[in-house]
């Protein structure tokens, strides 16, 4: 099964950026490769226009950690998780997962080095790490790039939403696994 | 929301270092996250240029209107004030599917080009539009079918069933994308999208602003 999974996803790419120009060429009579370069033109000043916003989240997010505010943090709501039978390690993956990918994932890997992937905290962390993304960067990445300062709702329905996938996540393990 | 919440980071930050006493890794941590904001950004440029063009290609090939067509009911139920055939649909599709089927990097050039789309349709260029909103929430939540690094992760560490984190993962992934979905549905619903007003306020100044400052018509 998980080998089926992985040539897949090995094949995927490749089959996307074959059929593509193929299907163009040959159908559609579409000059590919200059119309590759004219699209191609308007990634560089995206990715660009996001810089700025990035930049302002990173510094926040590493000061945040940092500092020791986010162990602070922690601290406050442990008890809550010890109190419902939870184990209170997967705890900071809950708060880091929508600030930082990179954060997160370094310390799901460590979960998983310490207690092993086949321990219910490593299979939790694997869990909650798969199941939601970064609700923060995504916000940053996606609205800067189009200029978007005022966000409405966006990010109180993200951070609902990885709350939900947080909770769900232990829950469904604690069950499944238990 | 987002102001409150970078306030927050900083000042929480700077507070609670002067009373650990580490001030230092904090300055040290502020200049390491500017960096990375760069790096990341850099690191972009790549993917976005390559995706970009890839796309182009397929939507003058009309490949993203087919697309759009086939899954279109779908997201039309998400998406109802976006128009049947502009290619915002096409784009959000793509970055959809790619994000199902874990093609992380695909997944965010064809989101900001869908919001480049979605941005054309917008009356007022600072404000989300609901879509916006809504492809916003699917993409946090991250429909993955499968975490292709966090199996490797696993293997790495010598798990004796890598994948069975799979059905786990399915299942939270699904609670969250739901939860995304339903919590959107509550706030359009609650908050009455601005669109039409603020369109017809700049038109009637538009319209309105010449005489005045003008004084003599011009045509």
């Amino acid at each position: 099964m998980y080998n089926l999974f992985t040539s897949l996803s090995a094949w995927m790419i490749p089959a996307i950026i074959v059929f593509i120009p193929l299907y163009a060429a040959l159908r559609r009579k579409v000059p590919v490769y200059e119309t590759f370069v004219e699209g191609a033109k308007d990634g560089f000043g995206t990715a660009i226009n996001i810089i700025p916003h990035l930049v302002g989240m990173m510094v926040a997010i590493s000061m945040f950690r940092a500092s020791g505010a986010l162990e602070l943090m922690l601290s406050a709501v442990r008890p809550l998780f010890d109190w419902a039978g939870i184990p209170s390690e997967v705890l900071p993956l809950g708060i880091l997962r929508p600030l930082t990918g990179a954060g997160s994932l370094a310390f799901t890997t460590d979960l998983i080095q310490t207690f092993g992937p086949d321990s219910m905290i490593g299979r939790i962390a694997s869990t909650i790490q798969g199941s939601t993304d970064t609700t923060l960067y995504v916000l940053t990445v996606y609205f800067g790039a189009i200029g978007i300062r005022r966000t409405r709702y966006a990010l109180k329905v993200g951070l609902f939403s990885d709350l939900v996938g947080f909770l769900a996540a232990i829950f469904i393990c604690l069950y499944i696994f238990g | 929301m987002v102001n409150w919440i970078w306030l927050f980071f900083i000042v929480a930050s700077v507070v609670v270092a002067a009373i650990t006493g580490k001030m230092d890794a904090v300055t040290q941590a502020a200049f390491e996250g500017a960096k990375s904001g760069v790096t990341v950004s850099f690191g972009l440029i790549s993917i976005m240029v390559f995706w970009l063009g890839m796309m182009r290609i397929a939507e003058d090939a009309g490949l993203l209107q087919k697309l759009a067509r086939m899954l279109g009911p779908v997201v039309r139920k998400l998406f109802p004030d976006v128009p049947r055939n502009h290619p915002a649909i096409g784009y959000i599709m793509s970055n959809l599917s790619a994000n199902l089927f874990g093609l992380g990097n695909a997944a965010t050039p064809m989101g900001i080009k869908a919001m480049q789309e979605l941005q054309k349709l917008n009356p007022d260029p600072e404000t989300a539009t609901p879509a916006m909103c809504t492809l916003l929430a699917l993409n946090t939540s991250s429909i993955t079918i499968i975490p292709t690094t966090l199996i490797a992760i696993r293997m790495n560490y010598g798990s004796a069933n890598p994948a069975e984190i799979i059905g786990t993962t399915l299942a939270a992934t699904f609670v969250a994308t739901s939860a995304a979905i339903l919590a959107d549905r509550y706030y359009r619903r609650k908050s009455p999208p601005p669109p039409a007003a603020p369109v017809l306020q700049k038109n009637s100044k538009l319209k309105a602003a010449p005489p005045v400052t003008g004084g003599e018509p011009v045509v």
